[in-house]
């Protein structure tokens, strides 16, 4: 019985793997960080992912302020936040997030201010999607461990 | 004299010394310091060169030659990128510090101050410095300036990383004398491609804490020599006609264990090479490892020049 439920979350978690990537959530660099992980690091990924989401959520906090400024828009710090969102998320393979910030960059870039908020609206839509997929994800695999860790209590677990 | 039927085995071989002929599919290969000659035919030589001058360093811990002595510093102002960059050096084997900038970077140098005393004894043993070029602050090319013009640190390779694959950036980078220029993300490939041609060729075959040494270290680019096999698919002649070498560098993500394609391109040798390369190939054992050709090939400023990308000929590689 036990041992079905590990299949089971094992086929979850590479279903939902696969879906997301086949909407372009994610790229082959989210794969790599997973590669990364290992007996030393066996929680890396979720650190990378959770540094990630704390770092993201400063970025879309200073987006949405900059932006609620009626009157001047600092396009430069826009720009330099963009960066950095753009940048963390292309490192963790957040493929559709990052590419939502080039678009937000581009419409930075020409000064098109509805474009900015739309782009930001979408942003902060992507980012919620990919944080929930991503939690979902840890939470079928701290199952899995969790299983297996009652299954072998004396083995170490890794991915 | 030396023959072998893979030419890739023969780039990384580490027995060749500067004097050293060998043959590989009909080419003569003739090793001299900073690089290795070619020859199209056994008639005549074709120069190749060697990437901005890295031959010229020679990088080993001094009691091992363990990959585990490796320490790199690397520079990135993004807490992701820094755990990233960390883990992939970690499971390289290498010992890493991790630092948010420029400035913090030329603190843990020791840098930061502007006087160094004359007897400064430099105890902090740093083999590679690998930045990021977009950093609030100091950039990652004025780090890079500031740690070449540097007494203590001036030798170690530095490596930039950037999400922008702009050409210009590329360039000002390898010109001021960066090793290596990494597109962003940065995978577990590009930190195992750089560990190896910085520190894996030089297993057994030099005397130690010798860094001076400019014997030998064949190794290649090999991302280079993919992306310029992705981006050259020419024609099995060599032609030796100049023509602008082309940039090569691409965010594609080719490949990264499959073996270096040494494809054929149609890029030429630089000018000041043709009166070596009349020389005939039997007269290669004059040469020691110690004493460099009577007439360089070239001078150090143009390996060093950002132009000099790899530049491999060979007619029949299957």
């Amino acid at each position: 019985m036990l041992g079905f439920g590990a299949v089971r979350l094992r086929t979850d978690m590479n279903r939902l793997l696969s879906l997301l990537f086949h909407q372009g959530v994610l790229d082959e660099q989210f794969l790599q960080l997973q590669q990364l992980q290992d007996q030393t690091s066996p929680n890396f990924v979720s650190e990378v992912v959770t540094i990630y989401f704390h770092e993201s959520e400063k970025q879309l906090r200073n987006l949405r302020n900059l932006l609620l400024d009626r009157e001047m828009w600092d396009y430069c710090k826009l720009g330099i936040h963009l960066n950095q969102l753009m940048g963390s998320s292309s490192s963790i393979g957040a493929k559709r997030v990052r590419n939502i910030c080039a678009a937000f960059r581009a419409a930075v870039d020409q000064n098109n201010r509805p474009a900015c908020m739309r782009a930001l609206e979408v942003l902060e839509h992507e980012y919620c999607y990919l944080k929930n997929k991503l939690h979902e994800l840890f939470q079928i695999e701290q199952e899995r461990v969790l299983g297996d860790t009652v299954r072998y209590p004396g083995a170490v677990n890794q991915q | 004299m030396w023959i072998s039927s893979d030419f890739h085995d023969l780039l990384q071989c580490h027995h060749l010394v500067d004097g050293d002929v060998a043959v590989c599919r009909l080419h003569l290969y003739i090793k001299i310091p900073f690089s290795i000659l070619i020859s199209p035919n056994i008639f005549s030589l074709k120069f190749v060169m060697a990437r901005n001058g890295l031959f010229s360093r020679r990088w080993r811990s001094p009691e091992t030659d363990q990959f585990a002595d490796v320490h790199v510093l690397a520079v990135d102002d993004s807490l992701v990128d820094r755990k990233v960059i960390e883990r992939l050096l970690k499971i390289t084997s290498c010992k890493v510090t991790a630092v948010e900038s420029g400035w913090r970077a030329l603190q843990y140098l020791g840098l930061d101050q502007e006087k160094t005393s004359p007897d400064f004894v430099n105890e902090l043993k740093v083999d590679l410095i690998i930045t990021d070029y977009c950093m609030p602050g100091m950039t990652g090319y004025e780090l890079l300036k500031k740690i070449k013009g540097s007494a203590t640190f001036r030798e170690v390779p530095v490596v930039i990383m950037s999400s922008e694959n702009v050409v210009a950036r590329i360039d000002r980078c390898l010109e001021e004398g960066a090793e290596d220029f990494i597109v962003k993300p940065v995978k577990l490939s590009d930190v195992k491609r750089l560990k190896d041609y910085m520190f894996g060729e030089n297993r057994g075959t030099c005397p130690p804490n010798n860094i001076n040494n400019k014997e030998e270290k064949t190794s290649f680019n090999k991302r280079k020599l993919q992306e310029m096999s992705d981006t050259f698919p020419s024609p099995p002649t060599v032609s030796p006609s100049p023509s602008p070498s082309p940039p090569t560098v691409s965010p594609s993500t080719s490949p990264s264990s499959s073996p270096p394609t040494v494809s054929p391109s149609t890029s030429p040798s630089p000018p000041t090479a043709s009166p070596t390369t009349s020389s005939p190939p039997q007269s290669p054992s004059s040469s020691s490892s110690s004493t460099p050709p009577s007439s360089p090939p070239f001078s150090p400023s143009q390996l060093d020049s950002p132009t000099m990308r790899l530049k491999v000929t060979n007619s029949d590689q299957a």
